[in-house]
């Protein structure tokens, strides 16, 4: 099985070919509604992330809300 | 019963602003077409407890309250949406803000993260050209605005109080405009009037909110007395020994310099002008 290398908000990763950015956030075991997230400085939507397949050399991150000025 | 006539009773001063509400009724007014009532833009960083925040909340009749985003740790750095629950109850509308963005194409992911998240297109545009200041950056504002504006947001610009490169930002969509009063949490208050007054005076439309800078009440009385719409701050209440009371302080404050910018503020003059009428002397000495 072919293994593509990621980073997740900064942490290198390997993961399978042809994963999706849904299938790496599910992972994380947070509901997918508590955080938005993006790849490469682009948004991606909720609803786009089982759409959006995970390349070589991605970077992906997660936010979430917090208090603020 | 007589009406009376005295003579030393002063007619209405001419040019003197027309009551929105005054002591009569509810001050209300539109930002980005939505009514408020409160000119009180309350921040809900650094306090000292999650019921604090709520209380201060509560405190200051505040409709509006910003809120942020944070890169979260590596894999399942777990969610802290407990308080996003207490604010959301509080009923206030959310502005969430681009804090920590240096460019306008982080701003702008930024921006699309928080109206997923937050679920609201109102977006306190941020982006610091500077580091010792957090002075924002006027170039990359004007780009991330006019992408921003349209793809839909109400952007709530945080900028200077340059009058050039805040008509920009209308250029480029943003109807209310959110000038700092001094560097974020400086406490400082208003250091630069003159260009505030500017301000005010070259965008009469406007709705304009003094955002970042303010120390004590009495900074939000001046802004408020140079007819601004409304003020938001967040340290000057939260690291306040009583936040509660200080965001009840600031309420007050608010609503008094509101009121003595609509009832008019007497023109200052050099020299002593004597208040009591000095003919028919109730005494011959």
């Amino acid at each position: 099985m072919t293994t593509i290398n990621i980073t997740f908000n900064g942490e290198a990763r390997q993961v399978p070919g042809g994963c999706t950015l849904a299938e790496l956030l599910e992972a994380s075991a947070q509901p997918a509604a508590s955080f938005a997230s993006a790849v490469n400085g682009e948004f991606v939507a909720r609803d786009a992330r089982a759409q959006t397949l995970l390349a070589e050399g991605d970077a992906v991150f997660t936010f979430q809300a917090i208090t603020g000025g | 019963m007589t009406t009376p006539t005295l003579s030393s009773f002063a007619a209405p001063r001419e040019g003197a602003q027309t009551p929105s509400g005054g002591l009569a009724g509810t001050d209300t007014f539109h930002i980005a077409g939505v009514e408020l009532t409160s000119r009180f833009f309350l921040g809900t960083a650094s306090y000292p407890s999650p019921q604090i925040l709520q209380q201060a909340i509560a405190a200051s009749g505040a409709q509006v309250v910003t809120v942020g985003l944070k890169r979260q740790l590596a894999a399942g750095g777990g969610t802290q949406n407990d308080f996003f629950q207490l604010i959301r109850d509080s009923g206030a509308r959310l502005l969430p803000n681009t804090a920590g963005c240096r460019s306008a194409r982080e701003a702008i992911t930024l921006s699309q993260m928080a109206r997923e998240l937050f679920g609201t297109n109102w977006i306190k545009l941020e982006v610091v050209g500077d580091e010792h200041t957090l002075q924002p950056d006027p170039f990359e504002l004007v780009t991330a605005a006019a992408e921003l504006v349209r793809d839909g947001f109400e952007v709530f610009p945080y900028c200077t109080d340059d009058l050039v490169s805040c008509q920009r930002l209308l250029d480029a969509g943003c109807r209310t405009l959110m000038p700092w009063g001094a560097p974020i949490g400086s406490g400082q208050g208003l250091i630069n009037p003159y260009a505030l007054r500017t301000l005010r005076a070259r965008l009469p439309g406007v709705p304009l909110i003094v955002d970042a800078g303010i120390g004590s009440p009495a900074d939000a009385v001046q802004a408020m007395e140079l007819g601004y719409d409304a003020v938001l701050l967040n340290s000057a209440v939260a690291h306040a020994r009583d936040p509660v009371q200080m965001a009840r302080a600031f309420k007050l404050g608010i609503e008094s310099g509101r009121l003595a910018y609509e009832a008019g503020i007497m023109a200052q003059q050099d020299m002593a002008v004597a208040s009591t009428p000095v003919t028919g002397r109730p005494f011959i000495l």
